[in-house]
């Protein structure tokens, strides 16, 4: 095609401003200089053998994967009960109800820190990992329902009738014929919202008591130089880590559009 | 009867379905937005909140010339944000729709997709280490002889926002301009080119108008959070890049004036709102003039 070749330049450019900071992480971190910066010293692995042997770094980690995983199970059960609602049923106040559950998506997250900081305040309660957890909980919801509404909207709602029809309960149908076939949607919910609370900062940063999770304390760790080539390091375990969940949590949802017999018509969101 | 007891039975089921989720998002999202209204009117007396209703935050607010000022470069940092995004994602949207093979389409989309998944706060920081004075981007120029000295103009100031945020919200801008290049019937190119028009006017006069829904949807995606965002102008945005979010938390944590704060916070979801609907109805009137 004409121009074909020209936008093809410019799309490889544009792949390169999008993977820039990515290629840079993995180079500092085997750098053996303190300083961030051209020209490179020597390799090392020291930065990553320093890892394990930062207690408070540790202690980061735990917390993050406390709060991804509870906030991965608590946010996918939500977009289940809303994207299944959705699907099937009809009922009054449908799209403002599921238009407003949907509007964290649509609002800077500095405004959800705050005002839930406000009510935690006032009634008193005591900041720690839960309320970390309902943060982003609230945040992760609507990317799970985004995830799988097309689930259950490729699902075929005769399959259901037939095992109704066959003497199948409710539950049983559900847990017998709707969950397999949901299934993979389910995966990538839960992946995609570990992903996206492992990762958040401003919320956690408002809403963490005293054990940071992993982006307060690297936040903390930015402002020492010395610091820096730790977190390089552990940021590029980081990108691996995701890069491969996500890597899965594609292939979970391809497997599921061939089960559910439709062809493959774009990515995760 | 029978038909509507089984309607009401089918509401009565979908509602209990989704009352989870809404109950949530009512307790977790609908009474703090409240709280902030209400904080709002209230004033901060040393440690104390004075309940008494007051308009005392926003006069602060809008008489402060310091307030107004993040305020209006909040908006026009994520103005120029947005603007940039969306100028460079067009071509790579438009790319990946009509001239990469329909089996090579989701690898592409993931493929962009994928810079998007790894920890914001690092990649931030990566920003301030390519556009530092001995960074990455200055080196290079310095190496190939293109510059002599290091730029200045590209970090700690209103730039590196600005470059960052493109960055970080490229996706935001791909995804949905992808999506509504992806639903254009094909055969109304052909139709254009068999009735004589070139490819510029094709793309001027029928794909372009038929893309404006996924823009606005893009737009509106990047145009909001950017304007909230916090880490981007602490890291890279100097004295002079930060934003109204670098405020807020200043109220809230710093200075213990959670009033002025949410008065602030009220000020920016209304601004963003305003913005927001703006768009919304230029879409709507766009698209009513179509058809």
């Amino acid at each position: 095609m004409k121009g074909g070749g020209l936008l093809r330049g410019y799309a490889l450019l544009y792949l390169l401003f999008l993977y820039a900071p990515i290629i840079l992480l993995p180079i500092f971190a085997f750098n053996s200089s303190t300083i961030i910066a051209f020209p490179l010293s020597e390799f090392t692995t020291q930065w990553f053998r320093e890892i394990p042997n930062t207690p408070a770094l540790v202690e980061s980690v735990k917390t993050s994967l406390i709060i991804a995983v509870s906030t991965a199970l608590l946010s996918t059960v939500l977009g289940i009960c809303a994207a299944r609602a959705g699907a099937k049923y009809r009922f009054p106040g449908k799209a403002p109800i599921l238009g407003f559950i949907m509007l964290p998506l649509v609002l800077p997250e500095i405004i959800v820190a705050v005002s839930m900081l406000v009510v935690l305040l006032a009634l008193g309660l005591p900041l720690g990992h839960w309320t970390v957890i309902l943060g982003h909980t609230l945040i992760c919801t609507p990317f799970c329902i985004a995830i799988l509404n097309s689930a259950f909207a490729n699902l075929d709602a005769s399959l259901e009738e037939a095992a109704y029809d066959l003497g199948e309960t409710a539950w049983s149908t559900f847990r017998l014929i709707t969950l397999p076939l949901v299934m993979p949607g389910i995966v990538s919910a839960l992946l995609i919202s570990f992903t996206i609370s492992l990762d958040e900062f401003i919320i956690a940063f408002f809403l963490t008591g005293t054990e940071p999770t992993l982006p307060v304390y690297l936040w903390g760790q930015l402002r020492f130089p010395q610091k820096i080539p730790v977190v390089m390091a552990l940021g590029t375990i980081l990108v691996a880590m995701s890069v491969t969940l996500l890597t899965f949590a594609e292939f979970m949802r391809r497997r599921g559009i061939a089960k559910a017999g439709r062809k493959d018509t774009g990515g995760f969101l | 009867m029978a038909m509507s007891r089984l309607a009401r039975s089918e509401a009565a089921r979908g509602l209990l379905m989704v009352s989870p989720p809404a109950l949530y998002a009512l307790l977790l999202l609908a009474v703090p937005l409240a709280a902030i209204l209400a904080f709002s009117f209230w004033s901060q007396d040393f440690l104390t909140i004075d309940f008494t209703p007051t308009l005392k935050n926003y006069r602060e607010a809008f008489s402060e010339p310091l307030y107004m000022q993040l305020m209006l470069r909040s908006v026009l940092i994520a103005g120029s944000v947005t603007l940039a995004t969306v100028i460079l994602a067009f071509p790579i949207a438009y790319f990946v729709s009509f001239h990469v093979p329909p089996h090579r389409k989701s690898l592409w989309i993931f493929l962009i997709t994928i810079p998007f998944w790894t920890s914001y706060l690092i990649r931030v920081f990566l920003w301030k280490v390519i556009l530092g004075y001995n960074g990455v981007l200055n080196t290079t120029l310095q190496g190939l002889g293109i510059t002599d000295e290091p730029l200045t103009f590209i970090l700690y100031n209103a730039n590196a926002v600005v470059i960052t945020l493109a960055h970080a919200f490229a996706p935001f801008a791909i995804l949905p301009i992808f999506v509504s290049l992806e639903k254009i019937d094909r055969s109304l190119l052909e139709a254009s080119r068999d009735l004589g028009e070139n490819h510029v006017m094709t793309f001027l006069r029928v794909t372009l108008p038929l893309a404006v829904p996924g823009i606005v949807a893009a737009v509106l995606i990047v145009f909001i959070p950017t304007i909230g965002d916090y880490v981007t102008p602490r890291l890279v945005g100097g004295p002079d890049g930060l934003m109204i979010a670098n405020m807020i938390q200043t109220q809230f944590l710093k200075l213990n004036n959670a009033p002025m704060g949410a008065a602030l916070a009220v000020i920016a979801m209304s601004i963003v709102t305003l913005i927001a609907l703006f768009f919304l109805f230029l879409n709507r009137k766009y698209l009513r003039g179509r058809s």
